[in-house]
């Protein structure tokens, strides 16, 4: 490697812009930071010699310097920009309203958006968030960030080791702030250097050449917040595996008890009861928002549970069950379990949980029953052997009956919510059926020829809720990732890296200051400590230069 | 007086209280004749502005108390906390950097954006359950303080756009400022167009079909765009002039539409009325009053509300969202429209600071990227409640 030294002795590695030690700019170099033809150094990373700046021969070398870019960056960074906004003008497949008329996303984009919804459709943007190409975006995002950080941080972090109070002359005068003061005394810079140290900057006198400086640690903030990111993005590749992350859904009726889904048989729920409650319609304080909200603004829905966990199950056998939680899941309060969250996610009012039928005679006014029988509707029979003789085989069973487009009977989910039937009753001794459609309001006789008709006396509903099931072992690592992220952002946007130097030069002084953000502030410390001495306040080169 | 009326005339004092601190915030620049007349304004002007400040604090602590919730659960409350965050943001500001035109400019802001809020049904609604949760208030809050601050960068920002343009010749940049400027007449039209016709009792139904239902929607502005297929069903109410198309779709997506389409038509008679009377561009008219502010402290400032509002806005954005989200979905991030736009966000301010580093982003270039900050901001607040339907139930 080409070392550079200095006239002030000290060796710079390869491709240094200005020397890490008294800041001369190195001749030759300039370019790199594009100091050539300016007045102002460019003081970025301090003109530390970074990889990207300095090789660029082989392969790697260039792959480098294409991620360190922080040009490059920021287009990454614009790209998932735009790429949001485009994946946020149609709903994704998973926000589709329950209302549409189909939610396929095949018909849904074009039936409702017309042809740019069939583009959005066809371009894939429905899921655009897990597409491969947005997922590759993001991953760029991450290696430039790593890339960058390293590019930088490493000789950053050196040349601020390495820096000397005592700085080239044209390093100085080359500042943003800048000024010269022919004639000052010794207790003047003394009591400059009181008032710096009052205002919490450490300095540093190597023969009279001063190096006032503060806040060095906010230079790490992007560094360490970089850092936060990637573990963030490394999170986010841990919950895409089983292992980290399971997600389930499963409906459960009042009454009834379920495997929860994705434990392996491990536990069970029972859903003892739904609870849906609405705000009081006559509530002085809400009454006129409900009124225009149409009566009805639900305040809690609330499922009340048991757990329980299975002992060794014992395969082909029933487990042996224990209680471990009895509990209310609602809205915001998610019970858990074992390594298991489940939230309070849907429901559905008014399942029927069974029917109660009964046979009369067509023409009997008072339509007595001569027999009866019950359907569960959560496990329907196909056939019906009644005690008086009659036998009913359910000929067709729609448990959410409507007419389709063709007028054609059939179901619209599998749910029990408005069930019809067609009912094939064999009067005692006959082996001809007699034909029935029943449904709720409806009782329609095929042939108009039955002798018994067939009628709805008695039924029973439930409530049917929808529980989300959650493991996920990412959060962790998404907690410490975000923390990292914000200390390290405000590390670096609340406390600045200020500098501030001064050179003797014959009689006087020469007086400069650097910070990385907050220019103004920097400048109110100066004007405050330099007040009652002869010294001159640092004028603002970059406004001069304008 | 019961507590919500109370918290209703605090809300009114604050806002004209602000009114009146614009004006000794425009003193301080009309103020030729010397420098202390110019401070004392400058003085009043900020106590005044504190005042306000108090009194709308006064209104959210007693409707906190009467509603038994934070009021950031439905637009009109969400935005008036977002006026009041400006105001904060801009006290904050104003103590570090003592700049009395900021507050000529950043005062309107949050007015237009009370006053805009105060158009939406300004009852107390009660919290669904998915709303029922102290995350909520935490959330809601920061971001609005983050976006408060952002929307700070803006004003300088603009500030900066106006007094250095060159407004000698017509260029692209002239035309955006007018652009920004025109925008913000047009919140102005919104405002008198909904006041008339509220004060007017406006009122017109429409029945129309949504997939299998049949819905009605309340106008309260006279119809020139209908809602899609719907039939008119009040009597010697004007028919609409044509109908919202097929694609814009959601809840009252026509009545929507047809408001946008009034507070164009007045915003631009208001723009052109105003161009007629100066005579000038509106941005040339204003900079003459500019001369004396700093170019170079503006700039400083717009940069450093970005850095000082980024890490709230990201805390209450992102993070918060996101601890909110798990607990109630059990999904700490879902791609619904809203988070999307705050990631958008996000992106864009983090390209913003990125941009910021390097040299020729500075000046200019940055108080443009500030003006599209504060347009996606308002891009989230307004149009992603409006028009893309997402979870939050805002709206
Ligand atoms: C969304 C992703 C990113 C976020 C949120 C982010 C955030 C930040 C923040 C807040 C700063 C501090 C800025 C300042 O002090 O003014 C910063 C600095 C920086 N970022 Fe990023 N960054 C991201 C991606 C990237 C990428 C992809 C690159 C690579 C090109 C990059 C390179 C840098 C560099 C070089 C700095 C300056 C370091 C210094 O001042 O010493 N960042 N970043």
């Amino acid at each position: 490697m080409n070392k550079i030294k200095c006239e002030c002795g000290h060796v710079n590695p390869e491709g240094t812009v200005l020397c890490e030690a008294c800041g001369k700019p190195i001749e030759g170099n300039q370019h790199i930071d594009g100091n050539d033809g300016k007045k102002l150094l460019n003081m970025r990373y301090d003109g530390t010699a970074r990889r990207s700046q300095t090789y660029n021969k082989s392969i790697i070398d260039k792959t480098w310097s294409f991620f360190s870019s922080v040009k490059v960056g920021v287009w990454l960074i614009v790209l998932a920009l735009i790429a949001s906004a485009v994946g946020s003008i149609f709903p994704q497949e998973m926000y589709i309203p329950a209302d549409a008329v189909s939610r396929d996303p095949e018909i849904f984009y074009e039936e409702r958006y017309g042809i740019f919804g069939l583009i959005f459709y066809q371009l894939g943007f429905h899921n655009l968030y897990s597409s491969w190409w947005y997922m590759i975006l993001i991953a760029l995002i991450g290696v430039s960030l790593v890339i960058c950080s390293l590019d930088r941080f490493v000789p950053l972090y050196k040349a601020l080791r390495k820096q000397k109070a005592k700085r080239h002359d044209t390093f100085l005068s080359r500042q943003r702030l800048f000024s010269e003061t022919e004639v000052v005394s010794d207790e003047e810079i003394q009591k400059l250097e009181k008032k710096l140290k009052k205002r919490g900057y450490k300095v540093r006198n190597e023969e009279g050449h001063i190096l006032a400086e503060k806040g060095r640690f906010s230079r790490w903030g992007p560094y360490v917040n970089h850092i936060g990111l990637i573990i963030i993005l490394l999170a986010a590749l841990l919950r895409s595996t089983p292992f980290f992350y399971t997600s389930e859904y499963v409906w459960i009726r009042e009454g009834a008890q379920e495997v929860v889904p994705g434990t392996k048989g491990e536990y069970y729920i029972e859903n003892k009861d739904f609870i849906i409650e609405n705000y009081d319609e006559n509530d002085e304080r809400f009454g006129e928002a409900i009124k225009q909200e149409g009566g009805m603004v639900p305040n809690n829905y609330q499922t009340n549970v048991a757990v329980y966990q299975a002992k060794e199950a014992v395969p082909g056998a029933e487990p042996e069950l224990e209680k471990i939680v009895e509990d209310n899941i609602q809205m915001n309060q998610p019970i858990e379990f074992g390594s298991y969250t489940v939230y309070q996610s849907g429901y559905q009012l008014n399942e029927f949980t069974n029917m109660t039928f009964k046979i009369h005679e067509t023409d009997d006014q008072n339509e007595e029953a001569l027999d009866s029988f019950t359907i569960d509707l959560t496990s329907p029979e196909s056939e019906y052997n009644l005690d008086n003789g009659f036998r009913v085989e359910v000929g067709q069973y729609y448990p959410d009956y409507y007419l389709d487009d063709n007028g054609e009977p059939a179901s619209e989910t599998n749910f029990p919510r408005n069930p019809a039937f067609v009912l094939l009753v064999y009067p005692p001794d006959s082996e001809k059926p007699e034909i029935s459609f029943l449904g709720i309001g409806k009782n329609i006789d095929a042939t108009g020829e039955n002798q018994y008709k067939v009628g709805i006396t008695d039924f029973e509903m439930h409530d049917v809720s929808g529980l989300s099931v959650r493991k996920d072992y990412s959060l962790p690592f998404f907690v410490v990732g975000a923390a990292i992220f914000m200390i390290g952002v405000i590390q670096g946007m609340y406390w600045q890296h200020r500098r501030i130097w001064i050179r003797p030069k014959k009689e006087g002084i020469m007086l400069a200051a650097h910070t990385n953000k907050n220019w103004f502030g920097v400048k109110k410390d100066i004007e405050n400590t330099i007040s009652g001495t002869n010294i001159k306040m640092v004028d603002d080169q970059q406004e001069l230069e304008e | 007086m019961d507590l919500f009326s109370f918290s209703s005339t605090m809300l009114y004092t604050a806002f004209v209280v602000y009114l009146i601190a614009t004006i000794f915030f425009g003193a301080t620049i009309r103020d030729k004749r010397g420098k202390a007349k110019k401070g004392t304004a400058g003085k009043i002007g900020i106590t005044l502005t504190i005042i306000g400040f108090l009194a709308q604090i006064a209104y959210f602590i007693t409707r906190w108390m009467a509603s038994g919730h934070a009021p950031v659960s439905n637009l009109f409350e969400f935005m008036t906390f977002f006026g009041m965050t400006i105001v904060f943001a801009f006290i904050i500001i104003y103590f570090i950097y003592k700049l009395s035109v900021l507050g000529l400019f950043a005062l309107p802001v949050a007015l237009l954006i009370i006053a805009y809020a105060s158009m939406f049904p300004t009852d107390i609604a009660p919290l669904i359950p998915s709303l029922q949760s102290h995350w909520l208030y935490i959330h809601v809050t920061t971001v609005s303080l983050g976006q408060g601050i952002l929307s700070i960068s803006f004003v300088a920002g603009l500030i900066y756009l106006i007094r250095q343009i060159d407004q000698s010749v017509k260029s692209k940049r002239t035309t955006w400022l007018e652009v920004i400027l025109y925008s913000l007449i047009l919140f102005v039209g919104f405002i008198i167009t909904t006041t008339v016709f509220n004060m007017m009792n406006y009122s017109a139904s429409f029945e129309y079909p949504s997939g299998n239902n049949v819905l009605t929607s309340e106008y309260t502005m006279p119809a020139i765009a209908g809602p899609t297929d719907g039939t008119l069903i009040t009597e010697d109410a004007m028919q609409p002039w044509f109908e919202t198309p097929g694609w814009m779709h959601g809840v009252d997506a026509g009545k929507k539409f047809n408001t946008l389409i009034w507070s164009f038509i007045t915003g631009s008679i208001l723009y052109v009325l105003l161009r007629l009377i100066l005579r000038k561009r509106i941005g040339a008219a204003i900079q003459p009053l500019l001369k004396s502010t700093k170019p170079d402290l503006l700039d400083e400032i717009a940069y450093r509300a970005v850095a000082i509002g980024f890490p709230v806005f990201t805390l209450g954005g992102l993070i918060f969202a996101a601890i909110w989200a798990e607990e109630a979905w059990g999904r700490f991030w879902g791609w619904d429209p809203k988070e999307v736009w705050a990631l958008i966000t996000w992106f864009f301010y983090a390209a913003f600071l990125h941009l910021r580093l390097s040299r020729g982003w500075h000046g200019e270039k940055s108080a443009w990227l500030a003006a599209g900050g504060f347009a996606i901001i308002m891009f989230n607040l307004i149009a992603v409640n409006l028009i893309l339907a997402g979870l939050h139930s805002y709206a």
